[in-house]
């Protein structure tokens, strides 16, 4: 099975009648020889340790390893819903929170799933579990979304990059972004090309967005940037499921995010010698934390 | 990228903070101790662009030495990685080093024994945890621990190819990507071949006594 672009998954889903996390599948099998059971069960593993790396950051305390830059941002957002009403609402206010849990988790070297990467391995778990409670489906609904995810990261993958070291946090974040959109719609009912839609809206929407990592840290502004990932893939999922389409499809957004990355000087692709994490206040951290 | 699998998109699990940083870098020290086959007493990390600017941060150098310890990415103990070396006496340094054109996430390991033995290969985290062992030795190699790989080192001359796949084939061995490398014509040559199975001692020895053949080399697959 050949599988470079968006549209070939489309062509496949319109010729088979199947939804892209059923291509994934088959994708996969083929290309690992695995069966489907053996593939499915995998998943459902990395799902079950997405779960849990939600409940970690919100419910748990990591023994000894902190976060260098900022604690319980999870627990702050939780309660600041419970006793408030939300100004973006009460499903992307938790969404945020669970996000910013599995950041939380990730810099006191804590165990998630990279997806794609572990700098942005907030956005997909926050997407799909919210998502997953808001229309109360079960998490073999979730699994099935990862395969959706896994095979629009495939594709950013083949035709741009995954890497802040390559293509700035817009291959990190703004990936995971377009990943979860695609997959939000898919558990939503939406079609495969609604789902393709909502990736394109979301990577858009993120497009240039450089990696600049304070004190080259997973922390600041990484953490937060999955919560507004997160928030950006569920309102693209909407704007997707609404009816509306992408002007710009998305393998021709994703050829033009390559070109970004490519074009991006590397002082903003990883290295901490850009953006805020050369602000005052970010080489002041810097110093904290590392001395001279 | 070729070949991606929807696990290299959505996992590995791993300890953070990086996949790029933490995981990538303890499956490169994990496959340079594979590659070394010897017990490891001393090991020099030399890295790379962002990978020394950022190293410490990440927790780099305690997943690099987690590896060469044959600790696996998602492992708990890797934040213990510095103290469980010293435990076990084994001597590390990282060092800052250009090392030319190679992926901005590079380092070079050189690893000793206790009896003497040293090798020393430079791998590339590539992205998402995925990673490249670019160099063995001073020859240029493509590994990615995804696929168990041969490598043989053997004089550039018409045949040597067919030699090695015949053999391969003999025991029913599936290729699943080949590569060709050499220093200059007529010198030494080396093929790395991506297997889908593994190869046991038997076939090495008689890929070893192939005529031409100067050395081979049989490279597990990660399988994390």
């Amino acid at each position: 099975m050949i599988i470079r672009k968006a549209n070939d998954v489309l062509k496949i889903c319109e010729k088979e009648n199947i939804p892209i996390w059923e291509v994934a599948v088959r994708y996969e099998m083929a290309e690992s020889g695995l069966s489907r059971q053996e593939i499915v069960e995998k998943m459902g593993s990395n799902f079950l340790h997405m779960k849990a790396s939600i409940n970690a950051g919100l419910n748990e305390r990591q023994d000894g390893v902190e976060c260098k830059m900022f604690k319980d941002d999870a627990k702050k957002i939780m309660k600041y819903r419970e006793t408030n009403k939300p100004l973006s609402g009460y499903v992307i206010s938790k969404a945020v929170a669970y996000a910013l849990s599995v950041m939380e988790i990730n810099c006191s070297m804590g165990r998630v799933v990279a997806a794609p990467t572990a700098g942005a391995s907030g956005v997909l778990p926050a997407t799909i579990v919210s998502t997953l409670e808001t229309l109360e489906l079960g998490d073999d609904v979730g699994v099935n979304g990862l395969f959706t995810a896994g095979l629009v990261g495939i594709i950013i993958g083949k035709n741009a990059s995954l890497s802040g070291a390559i293509g700035g946090c817009q291959a990190e974040i703004g990936s995971a972004a377009a990943m979860g959109a695609a997959t939000a719609v898919e558990i939503s009912g939406g079609t495969p090309k609604m789902a393709f839609d909502a990736a394109a809206i979301a990577i858009k929407s993120m497009m240039g967005l450089v990696c600049d990592p304070v004190a080259g840290l997973v922390e600041v502004p990484c953490a937060k940037r999955n919560g507004m990932g997160t928030s950006n893939a569920l309102v693209a999922a909407d704007m997707a499921l609404a009816g509306i389409s992408s002007v710009i499809p998305f393998d021709e957004v994703v050829m033009a995010m390559h070109k970004v990355g490519r074009s991006m000087p590397g002082s903003l692709k990883e290295t901490a010698e850009g953006g805020v994490a050369v602000t005052p206040t970010g080489l002041r951290l810097k110093k904290e934390i590392f001395g001279e | 990228m070729e070949n991606f699998s929807i696990f290299d998109v959505i996992g590995p699990v791993m300890i953070g903070p990086s996949s790029s940083h933490t995981a990538g870098a303890s499956k490169i020290g994990y496959m340079a101790a594979q590659i070394f086959e010897h017990e490891i007493n001393k090991v020099d990390f030399y890295l790379h662009g962002s990978f020394y600017k950022t190293h410490s941060g990440h927790g780099t150098d305690r997943a690099l030495l987690a590896g060469i310890m044959k600790f696996k990415p998602d492992d708990r103990n890797i934040r213990y990685a510095f103290k469980i070396a010293d435990k076990e006496g084994i001597e590390y340094r990282f060092i800052e080093e250009d090392l030319g054109e190679v992926h901005p996430n590079s380092v070079k390991i050189v690893m000793y024994s206790k009896d003497g033995e040293t090798e020393q290969i430079i791998g590339s985290s590539v992205g998402g945890g995925r990673i490249l062992i670019v160099k063995i030795g001073d020859t240029d190699v493509e590994v990615d621990g995804d696929y168990s790989t041969l490598i043989t080192k053997h004089y550039d001359k018409p045949g040597m190819i067919a030699k090695v796949s015949t053999i391969l084939s003999k025991y029913k061995i599936n290729i699943a990507f080949m590569k060709v490398f050499r220093q200059m014509k007529g010198a030494n040559a080396s093929l790395i071949v991506q297997v889908d199975d593994f190869i046991g001692e038997d076939v090495i020895s008689t890929i070893k006594e192939a005529e031409g053949i100067i050395d081979v080399k049989f490279i597990k697959s990660l399988d994390m």
